[in-house]
C-alpha cells in the first residue's frame, strides 16, 4: 500500500516533467535551446483554467492550454528563427512575459492577483489513493507515452531523422532539400503543445490557477533533458528519478531526516555534475543555439 | 528526359551569366557549356568565380542576369530542390554530412524510403549497398560518419548525390583533402560514371588533375570565362596562360635572391628528409624532432627538424592538410608539441606561451586572418595592438595617445585604405585587412617571421606589396618561414624550399634547383615512383 | 575604444542607439494595446506612470532605489557578455551578496567604525557574488560546461541553500529575515535631502555608479578589458594575440559575480539592515534586460537601469487604472524586441558600411 502510494505520487509529480521534457527534447534536438519551457507550461496552466472555466469542461481547457503553448512557441520561433535573436535571451524573456501576462489576464478575467476560481478537472477525485483520478485523466496517459513515442519518432521516422540532422548540421540538411526552417517551426510548436499540457495537468489537478504555479518545473525538465543526454528514454528516467526524490522527501517530511531544500537541489546538482563531465560527459546537439 | 531535350547534347549550358554580391562581381558574362557524358574541368585561380558559377547551377545562388539551361530546359534561377530533381548534384568542398548519423541515414535524408510511418531501414541500407557496388564507391552503410576517414566521407558525399539520381555531378575541389591513392581511386570512379553516361564537372586549380581526368576545359579568370579547350589538344602551359592572362613563366621568374650559403646540394635522394646540418646556434629559427598530434589524436607531424637562417626565406610548399597548419601553430605557441623543441636564436622557447614568443622576436602572419589574424569588430587601431597590448600600458590602463599615434603611423606606412584608424577591420577589403596584419607583425622588432598563406584572398596590388615586404625582411636579415599552398609564390620568394607531405618534408632543395615540375611529384607523395 | 574620432565611431554610436530605441517603441505599442483592452486611455496611464515616478521626490527616490540593484546586475551580465559568456546567474549571486553583507553586519561589533563596517560588508557582498560566479567560470574554463545552464541551475541551488540557512537557523521567528545587523548601515538619501523622505533610496547608489565607472574603465581603457572584449568577439584571435582564453573567462565570471553581489548591499546596508528571502527577486533576470538595452555599455546600463526601474515603480503608480503587471509584460517585450532588433539592425548597418567602404577604396587609385 505504501509502495502504491509512493508510485502514484511519483507519477503525479512526474507527469508535468515528462511532458515538458518531451517538448524540450524535440526543441533542443532541432537546435533551439529549451529555456522557455517554464513559460510554455505556465501559459498552458493558465489556458487550461481559462478554457475550463468559460467552456465549463476540462476538454475545452485542454484545447485552450495547447493554444496558449502554441502561441508562446510561435513567439519563440519568430524571434529566434526569423529574426535570429539570441535563444537564451528570448527563452528567459518569454518566461518573464508569461509570468506578467498570466498575472495581467488573471486580474482581467478573474479580478484576482493570486488565483482563479475553482474549475472543472477530469474528475475521479476522492477515490482511494487517486488511482481513478489518474486513469481517467487523458493528460496522464499522454505524459506517460510522450517520451517513448518521441523516442520512436526520433529514431524510426523520416521526421525524426530530419530533426536529428537539423540539430547537428542544418546546412547539410538544407543542401539535401530538407526544409530546415519549417521543420524547426513544427518542432517548436510540438514542444509548445507538450509543455503546455504539462502546465494544464498541474492546473486541472489543483482545479485552479495560482500565480507562477509552475514554480521552476520547466527548469527541472530542462535539467532532466541534460541529465538524460537528450535521449528520450534516459530523459524519462531522469524525470522519474527527480520525481521519486521529491516524493520521498514529502513522505518523509515528518521524519526530518534531510532538509527539504537539500532534496530540492538534487536535479540541479546532478545536471551540473553531468555537464562538467565527471561521470561521462553530456554533449548537446552540435547546432544547439546556433541558427544561421 | 526526352530525346528532343538533349538535342545538341548539352547537359549544361550557361550564357552570359552575371552574379554580383553587393559591389563585388563574382561572375561577369560567363559562357559555360558541358556536353552530356563528358568530364569537364572548370579551372581558374582562387576567386576566379568558379564556385559561384556552380552554386548558380546547383540552385544555391540566383544569377543576377543570364541564362541557365540543363538538358535543354530553362533552369535560370531555380532552387536546390529543382536542381536535385533535374539531376544536378553538387559535392561541396566542405563535407555536408551529419557526423552523428550513419552513412545510410545521410544518404536517404530528405527522401527516406518508408514502410508505413517508419523509415524502411533495411531497404535504405540495401539501396546504399547496391549503389556502392554499381559505382565502386564502397562504404559500409551502417557506420556513422564520425568513424570514417576523409576519403570515405567523400565517397559518401558522391554517393549522396548519385542516390538522388544526379546525372550531372559537380565536384568542388574534390582532391584537396585526398591522399594520392585516394585520388587515383576517385578518378577510376569518375571514369566509371562517365562510362555509364553521367556528366561530370570538376572544379579545380590543379593542372595535373585537369590533364589526367578531363575531356574538356573551361578556364575562368576574374569572373569571366577566359577559354574553352579540348584537353587532348592542349598543354598545361596553355591552360596556365589562360588562367593567369599572361605567360606563366612570369610566376617562375627569378627574383634577386640573397646569397644562399646554407642550402645543401639538390642531390639528396628523393624521399630523404633533410635534417639540419648547420649549427643551431646561428639559426634564426630551429625546429628539432617535432612530433605533433592533430585534433583527432593522430600524428600529423612526425619527428620534423629544420632551421631557418637569418636573411633567408624558407618556403614550405605542399597540398594543404599535410601538417603545415599544425606546424605553424606549434611554432607560434598555439598548440602543444608531443615531443621535440623550438628555438628562436639561441633560446629554447618550447615552453613559452604565445606572448613570450612574441617578446622573444617571433612575428606571425596567421593563415586565416578572419579567424585568428584580426578581430573583425575591432578598429584598425585596436587590431594593430593585438598581441602587443602589454607594450602599450600606461599607469592606469592602456596608453591611448600612444596607440593613436602608432595607428596613424602604421596606417600611413603600410598604406592601409581607407586611412581611418577608427574603422572596424570588418569593413575593409581583403588586401587592406591583410595589410593590418602585416603592419602589426612586421612594423615592430622581430627576428623570425612566420608567413602563412600571406597573399590568400587579396588583390594583385596587395600581393606585390606583401611580397616586397617579405623580401625586405630577408634583406634586413630576418628569418622568414613562408608556408603557402600557392607553389608559384613559394618558387618566386623562397631561398630553400621544402615540400611537406604527411607531416614530413618530402624534399628540401635550394630554390634555384626547383621548378614546379620537379616539386609537383613530391607534393602528391609520388616522388619515388616518378623520380625514378 | 575611443581612439581617433571618425566614421567608425559614429557608425557604432548609431548602431548602439538605434536598436534600443526601436525596442522601446515596440514595447510602447504593445503597452497601448494592453491598456486599451483594459478600457483605459494609454495617454492617461503613461502620464500617471511618469507622474508617480519622476513627478515627485518619493516616487523618484523609489526609482533610484531600484536603479541601484539594476545597475549592478546589468553590469554583471554585461561584463561576462563582453567576454562572450552568458551569466544568467545574477539572481543567485545577488542573493548571496546580500546574505554575506547581512551576516558580516551581524557578526561585527556594534562599535565598529561605520566606514570600516560598510567597507567590510561591501567586500563581503562582492566576494560572495564572486565566489558564486567563479563556480560556472571554473566549470566553463576547465570542462567546457555551458555557463548558461550552470548559472541557471546554480540560481536554484544558491536560493535553496540560503532558504535553508535562513529558515532553519537564522530567521527571526515568524519571519523570513535575519536579525537586524549590528553595524554597516548606509544612510538613506532622505536623511540628507528631506525631499526623499520615506523612500528607500540610499547612498549605496554611489557604489553602483562607481562600479559602472570602474567597469567602463576596465572594459575600454585597460589591457585586461581589451583582452576581455577580444575573447568575447573572437576567442581564436585573442589566443593568437597571446591571451589566455580560459583564464579570461574565469576572471570575467568572478568580476561579473562581484558586480551582482554588490547589488545586495542596496537592500541590506541601505534599507532594511537584514537579509530577507527574495529581497530582490527578479532583479537578476532584469539585469539581462538592462544590459541588452544598454548594449553592454556602462553608460547605457545606467540609462537602461533607470528605464526599467521607472517601469517597475510606475507599475505601482498606475495600479488603480490597469494591473501593475502590465509593466512585467512591457519589460519582457522590451527584452524580446531588443534581442530581435539588435541582430537585424546590425546586419543592415554592417551591409551598408562595407558597401560604402568598398566603394571608397576601389575608387581610389592603388
Amino acid at each position: 500500500m505504501i509502495l502504491l502510494a509512493f508510485v502514484l505520487q511519483t507519477m503525479r509529480i512526474a507527469i508535468p516533467y515528462l511532458l515538458a521534457a518531451a517538448g524540450g527534447v524535440i526543441s533542443e534536438r532541432v537546435g533551439v535551446i529549451a529555456l522557455g519551457l517554464e513559460g510554455m507550461m505556465l501559459a498552458g496552466a493558465f489556458g487550461a483554467v481559462l478554457g475550463s472555466y468559460y467552456g465549463g469542461n476540462a476538454w475545452i481547457g485542454l484545447l485552450c492550454a495547447m493554444s496558449a503553448g502554441v502561441i508562446v512557441a510561435l513567439i519563440l520561433a519568430l524571434c529566434t528563427l526569423r529574426f535570429r535573436a539570441n535563444q537564451v535571451v528570448v527563452g528567459i524573456a518569454l518566461n518573464l512575459l508569461v509570468i506578467g501576462a498570466t498575472r495581467f489576464f488573471l486580474r482581467l478575467a478573474f479580478d484576482s492577483a493570486s488565483n482563479s476560481p475553482r474549475v472543472e478537472g477530469f474528475g475521479g477525485e476522492g477515490s482511494g489513493l487517486g488511482v481513478m483520478a489518474s486513469f481517467s485523466n487523458p493528460i496522464v496517459w499522454i505524459g506517460l507515452l510522450a517520451l517513448p513515442a518521441l523516442s520512436w519518432l526520433l529514431w524510426r521516422t523520416p521526421f525524426g531523422l530530419r530533426v536529428r540532422a537539423v540539430g547537428e548540421k542544418p546546412e547539410a540538411a538544407a543542401t539535401l532539400g530538407v526544409p530546415v526552417r519549417s521543420l524547426q517551426v513544427r518542432s517548436l510548436l510540438l514542444c509548445g503543445v507538450l509543455a503546455s499540457l504539462g502546465g494544464a495537468y498541474l492546473a486541472l489537478d489543483q482545479h485552479q490557477f495560482t500565480d507562477s504555479m509552475t514554480a521552476g518545473r520547466g527548469f527541472i525538465a530542462l535539467a532532466a533533458i541534460i541529465f538524460g543526454r537528450w535521449m528520450p528514454m534516459r530523459v524519462a528516467a531522469a524525470c522519474l528519478l527527480f520525481a521519486a526524490a521529491e516524493t520521498l522527501q514529502i513522505q518523509l517530511q515528518g521524519a526530518q531526516l534531510v532538509p527539504s531544500q537539500f532534496v530540492e537541489i538534487i536535479p540541479y546538482v546532478l545536471t551540473i555534475v553531468a555537464l562538467a563531465g565527471v561521470v561521462g560527459k553530456s554533449v548537446p546537439p552540435a547546432a544547439l543555439g546556433k541558427v544561421s | 528526359m526526352s530525346v528532343e531535350a538533349t538535342v545538341g547534347s548539352f547537359a549544361v549550358r550557361m550564357q552570359k551569366v552575371c552574379k554580383h554580391f553587393g559591389a563585388v562581381h563574382a561572375n561577369r558574362d560567363v559562357d559555360f557549356e558541358v556536353a552530356v557524358g563528358e568530364i569537364h574541368a572548370l579551372v581558374g585561380e582562387n576567386g576566379a568565380g568558379k564556385s559561384t558559377l556552380m552554386h548558380i547551377l546547383s540552385g544555391l545562388h540566383t544569377p543576377s542576369s543570364g541564362l541557365v539551361e540543363v538538358f535543354g530546359h530553362d533552369a535560370t534561377g531555380w532552387g536546390t530542390n529543382a536542381a536535385i530533381a533535374a539531376g544536378v548534384g553538387m559535392v561541396h568542398q566542405h563535407f555536408m554530412l551529419v557526423p552523428t548519423l550513419t552513412v545510410a541515414e545521410n544518404l536517404v535524408l530528405g527522401r527516406e524510403p518508408v514502410r508505413g510511418l517508419q523509415i524502411d531501414r533495411v531497404r535504405a541500407e540495401s539501396d546504399v549497398r547496391t549503389l556502392a557496388e554499381r559505382t565502386g564507391l564502397r562504404v559500409d552503410p551502417t557506420r556513422t560518419i564520425a568513424e570514417l576517414s576523409v576519403g570515405e566521407a567523400q565517397r559518401v558525399e558522391i554517393l549522396k548525390v548519385l542516390y538522388r539520381g544526379a546525372r550531372v555531378l559537380v565536384l568542388d575541389e574534390p582532391t584537396a583533402v585526398l591522399s594520392p591513392p585516394e585520388v587515383d581511386e576517385l578518378w577510376t570512379v569518375l571514369r566509371g560514371l562517365r562510362a555509364q553516361g553521367d556528366t561530370i564537372i570538376i572544379i579545380t586549380h590543379k593542372l595535373d588533375e585537369v590533364m589526367a581526368i578531363s575531356d574538356t576545359i573551361t578556364v575562368m579568370r576574374d569572373g569571366r570565362s577566359a577559354a574553352r579547350l579540348a584537353t587532348a589538344n592542349t598543354t598545361p602551359r596553355d591552360i596556365a596562360r589562360a588562367m593567369v592572362g599572361r605567360d606563366v613563366a612570369l610566376a617562375l621568374d627569378a627574383v634577386p635572391r640573397a646569397p644562399v650559403e646554407h642550402t645543401r646540394s639538390p642531390s639528396t635522394s628523393a624521399a630523404q628528409v633533410a635534417v639540419s646540418a648547420s649549427s643551431s646556434s646561428e639559426a634564426a629559427l630551429a625546429v628539432r624532432g617535432l612530433t605533433v598530434l592533430g585534433d583527432r589524436g593522430n600524428r600529423v607531424i612526425e619527428a620534423l627538424s629544420f632551421d631557418v637562417q637569418p636573411g633567408e626565406i624558407f618556403g614550405i610548399a605542399g597540398v594543404e592538410g599535410n601538417g603545415q597548419s599544425e606546424l605553424l601553430d606549434v611554432i607560434a605557441g598555439l598548440r602543444r608539441a608531443e615531443s621535440g623543441s623550438v628555438h628562436l636564436g639561441h633560446r629554447d622557447v618550447t615552453a613559452f606561451d604565445v606572448r613570450s614568443r612574441a617578446d622573444a622576436g617571433l612575428s606571425h602572419i596567421p593563415e586565416d586572418r578572419h579567424r585568428r589574424g584580426l578581430i573583425l569588430d575591432y578598429s584598425i587601431a585596436e587590431n594593430l595592438l593585438l598581441g602587443q597590448q602589454h607594450r602599450f600600458r600606461s599607469r592606469l590602463g592602456l596608453d591611448h595617445a600612444r596607440i593613436a599615434e602608432h595607428a596613424a603611423t602604421q596606417v600611413q606606412k603600410f598604406d592601409i585604405r581607407p586611412p581611418d584608424p577608427s574603422l572596424a577591420a570588418r569593413t575593409l577589403s581583403g588586401g587592406n585587412q591583410q595589410k593590418i596584419v602585416i603592419a602589426r607583425e612586421m612594423g615592430r622588432p622581430f627576428s623570425v617571421l612566420l608567413a602563412a598563406q600571406p597573399t590568400r584572398g587579396v588583390d594583385v596590388g596587395a600581393i606585390e606589396f606583401i611580397h616586397a615586404q617579405l623580401r625586405d625582411a630577408r634583406a634586413a636579415g630576418k628569418g622568414v618561414l613562408l608556408v603557402s599552398a600557392d607553389l608559384s609564390e613559394v618558387l618566386a620568394l623562397a631561398d630553400r624550399i621544402a615540400v611537406m607531405y604527411e607531416g614530413q618534408f618530402a624534399c628540401l632543395l635550394p630554390a634555384n634547383a626547383c621548378t614546379a615540375e620537379l616539386l609537383g611529384p613530391y607534393m602528391t607523395g609520388a616522388s619515388q615512383s616518378s623520380a625514378a | 575604444m575611443t581612439t581617433p574620432h571618425g566614421n567608425g565611431m559614429l557608425m557604432r554610436a548609431a548602431q548602439a542607439l538605434l536598436a534600443p530605441v526601436l525596442a522601446v517603441a515596440i514595447a510602447m505599442v504593445v503597452g497601448d494595446l494592453l491598456i486599451l483592452t483594459y478600457g483605459e486611455s494609454p495617454g492617461t496611464v503613461y502620464s500617471l506612470l511618469l507622474e508617480g515616478t519622476w513627478g515627485n521626490a518619493y516616487g523618484f527616490g523609489q526609482v533610484m532605489y531600484k536603479t541601484m540593484t539594476l545597475i549592478c546586475t546589468g553590469l554583471a551580465f554585461a561584463y561576462a557578455a563582453r567576454a562572450g559568456l552568458f551569466n544568467v546567474g545574477a539572481e543567485g549571486q545577488l542573493a548571496a551578496g546580500g546574505f554575506a553583507a547581512a551576516i558580516i553586519g551581524l557578526l561585527l561589533p556594534a562599535a565598529t567604525p561605520a566606514l570600516v563596517a560598510v567597507l567590510l560588508c561591501t567586500a563581503g557582498a562582492m566576494g560572495a557574488g564572486a565566489v558564486t560566479g567563479a563556480v560556472p567560470g571554473v566549470l566553463r574554463a576547465r570542462f567546457g560546461a555551458s555557463e548558461v545552464i550552470v548559472t541557471i541551475m546554480l540560481n536554484f541551488i544558491v536560493l535553496a541553500l540560503l532558504n535553508y540557512a535562513v529558515a532553519s537557523h537564522l530567521a527571526v521567528p515568524e519571519t523570513l529575515h535575519t536579525e537586524v545587523m549590528q553595524a554597516g548601515f548606509v544612510a538613506r538619501l532622505g536623511t540628507w535631502l528631506p525631499a526623499f523622505a520615506g523612500s528607500a533610496a540610499n547612498f549605496t547608489i554611489v557604489a553602483a555608479l562607481v562600479a559602472a565607472v570602474v567597469a567602463w574603465w576596465v572594459m575600454f581603457r585597460t589591457r585586461s578589458g581589451y583582452e576581455l572584449r577580444a575573447v568575447g568577439l573572437q576567442p581564436d584571435a585573442a589566443e593568437y594575440g597571446g591571451v589566455n582564453v580560459p583564464r579570461t573567462w574565469l576572471r570575467a565570471m568572478i568580476w561579473s559575480g562581484a558586480f551582482a553581489g554588490l547589488g545586495g548591499i542596496n537592500f541590506v546596508l541601505g534599507y532594511k539592515h537584514y537579509y530577507e528571502e527574495g529581497f530582490a527577486a527578479g532583479s537578476g533576470f532584469l539585469g539581462i534586460a538592462v544590459a541588452l538595452v544598454g548594449r553592454n555599455h556602462p553608460i547605457g546600463i545606467i540609462a537602461a537601469a533607470l528605464l526599467f526601474a521607472t517601469l517597475s515603480q510606475g507599475g505601482l503608480a498606475v495600479n488603480a487604472l490597469v494591473p501593475k503587471q502590465l509593466v512585467d509584460i512591457l519589460q519582457a517585450v522590451v527584452i524580446l524586441a531588443v534581442a530581435t532588433t539588435v541582430p537585424e539592425v546590425q546586419r543592415l548597418l554592417q551591409r551598408a558600411a562595407s558597401a560604402a567602404v568598398r566603394r571608397k577604396s576601389t575608387e581610389q587609385p592603388t
